[in-house]
């Protein structure tokens, strides 16, 4: 279980206690965000010290956990904080997306649909939708307050102007539950349909920034757009060289020297899982 | 406030901590009506201007205008939202260095779009034409659409800035110093088109300028400031042929003949 010295799950009961006030505070006013007292983690900004600081203030002894990055279950970062939790709170890991109850994430949401009941917990650069636009805190936190979004809507102009679509593909901003605008933290706009109205329970985490903010279950989630360059997702002229799927988001890989191209699942777990089934993608 | 003024201005009076910059101003601004402030550098002139826009807030006194839905209301009294609203729909603020009041890094389309968008416009098309018609009325090639700001003259920048405050046709624009950082021949031109649009879209401006000739040319009425007071006041022609106050007549002497 754990190891002297250590409370469970690394974090103490105060600092837990103080960030599920905030966390409680997220949920009721969707997409806000909620200033908390971030902790010094054992591990650098930007790898996840706000969503592994969520994670921590959340975890109970009864939960499965899955972690992923970039849709995998075996990178550096994802087997590390998965390795760190199981080591401070001895909970059950699992890399099956239906199994677990609790999944923490870097810059994917999984494939399989999430169910209700589970919570998947972001790890977030940088929280503030506004930031690039406009540098002071006060005047963005002025802005959330009026609601007084336009700003937003000049970035996705420019897109247009520059590159002839809104050409920004991740971190998609969004406007949750009719309110709020948000950063969906930088998975691909590809995710972004899945935010909306799931049954599952969506918590974001910033740690240098030191905010923490939540989409409930079953809260609407709209990217933003224009009437006449509406919003859409990635498309791929291929599927899945492993599995054949060709309703998931893919990565490009190159296989040779040669400059083979092979498009798999970014969702490791998904893809595996499918292969397990029997599917099976054209890559020899 | 008398019926037909669009503001009225009373007893205002500005500070930056316990430094009095106005003192007690009073004075009425009609619909249509260009109102220019003049006065050495320091005495005032540009604090006053965002005092009466409360951007900057009055230490005491009050500014009463004549809302379009809400009648006359005092501003002081209206909350964050409503003042932004006015801000961003039935005022335009004219800055004198275009940095200030342009987005230097979004293309000169996108800052004409910008007070459209935050109303709530959201067709990438009706944007395209707007920003054409207003680089048009502002005599910005059209072709220019999609460049930045700093890829433009400091004249073009100045017209940019203009067309991006009148797109959503304020009834009232605060200009500071619009032209000084204009040479000669840009500021004529500058002034002419400036002297049309107000003639045609009938706003009120108040003009904060040091600029004897600009105000000539531009001001219905002028305020003299010195020291944060108003020390004259009255049409434009009457003051600067027939100054009474020291000060003006000081100003008015001082003015190079080429």
């Amino acid at each position: 279980m754990s190891q002297a010295g250590y409370n469970f799950a690394y974090l103490d009961e105060h600092t837990k206690r103080m960030i599920r006030r905030a966390l409680l505070k997220a949920v009721a006013i969707p997409g806000y965000q909620v200033p908390f007292g971030s902790r010094e983690m054992p591990l650098p900004y930007g790898w996840g010290t706000g969503g592994i600081q969520v994670t921590a203030a959340i975890i109970g002894r009864d939960d499965v956990l899955k972690v992923i990055d970039q849709g995998s279950d075996d990178t550096t970062n994802a087997v590390n904080i998965r390795s760190f939790f199981a080591r401070v709170a001895g909970v059950a890991t699992t890399e099956r997306t239906r199994e677990a109850t609790l999944i923490q994430t870097r810059h994917r949401i999984p494939e399989t649909p999430l169910a209700a009941g589970q919570v998947i917990v972001f790890q977030v650069p940088i929280p503030e939708p506004l930031r690039w636009l406009e540098p002071r805190e006060t005047e963005t936190r002025s802005l959330h307050a009026l609601a007084d979004y336009g700003l937003m809507n000049v970035k996705l102009y420019e897109d247009i102007v520059r590159h002839g679509r809104i050409a920004t593909t991740y971190d998609y901003p969004v406007e949750v539950n009719g309110r709020y605008l948000m950063r969906p933290s930088p998975i691909p706009k590809f995710d972004n349909p899945k935010m909306h109205r799931n049954p599952a329970l969506q918590l974001f985490g910033a740690g240098r920034e030191k905010r923490v903010y939540a989409v409930p279950p079953w809260t609407d989630v709209r990217s933003l757009d224009f009437e006449d360059h509406p919003f859409a997702i990635e498309r791929w002229d291929h599927a899945c060289g492993l599995c054949g799927a060709s309703d998931s988001y893919l990565d490009e890989l190159i296989t040779d020297d040669a400059g083979t191209r092979l498009h798999v699942c970014s969702d490791t777990e998904y893809c595996a899982a499918r292969r397990a089934a029997g599917h099976q993608g054209d890559a020899p | 406030m008398s019926p037909d003024a669009l503001m009225s201005v009373r007893q205002l009076s500005a500070a930056y901590g316990r430094q009095l910059a106005c003192r007690e101003i009073s004075f009425e601004l009609y619909p249509g009506e260009v109102i220019c402030l003049v006065g050495e550098s320091g005495s005032g002139k540009s604090t006053l201007l965002n005092t009466l826009a409360h951007r900057h807030r009055p230490a005491s006194g009050e500014v009463i205008y004549r809302h379009a839905r809400l009648g006359p209301v005092s501003l002081g009294a209206l909350d964050e939202a409503r003042l932004r609203e006015l801000w961003r729909t039935d005022w335009g603020f004219v800055r004198q260095n275009p940095r200030d009041g342009l987005r230097m890094r979004i293309s000169a389309g996108g800052n004409i779009g910008e007070r459209l968008m935050a109303l709530g416009e959201r067709h990438y098309g009706r944007l395209r034409e707007t920003a054409v018609e207003w680089l048009r009325l502002v005599e910005i090639d059209p072709q220019r659409i999609d460049d930045r700001p700093d890829t433009f003259s400091g004249g073009m920048q100045q017209r940019l800035q203009i067309a991006r405050n009148l797109v959503t046709r304020p009834r009232l624009v605060f200009m500071d110093e619009p032209t000084s950082g204009l040479d000669v021949s840009v500021q004529a031109r500058f002034l002419d088109l400036l002297r049309r649009l107000v003639a045609e879209m009938g706003l009120s401006v108040v003009l904060v300028t040091h600029d004897l000739g600009v105000a000539r040319l531009l001001g219905h009425r002028i305020l003299v400031m010195k020291e944060g007071q108003i020390v004259e006041q009255g049409l434009t022609d009457q003051v600067l042929d027939d100054p009474q106050h020291p000060y003006t007549q000081l100003l008015v002497t001082s003015v190079l003949a080429a």
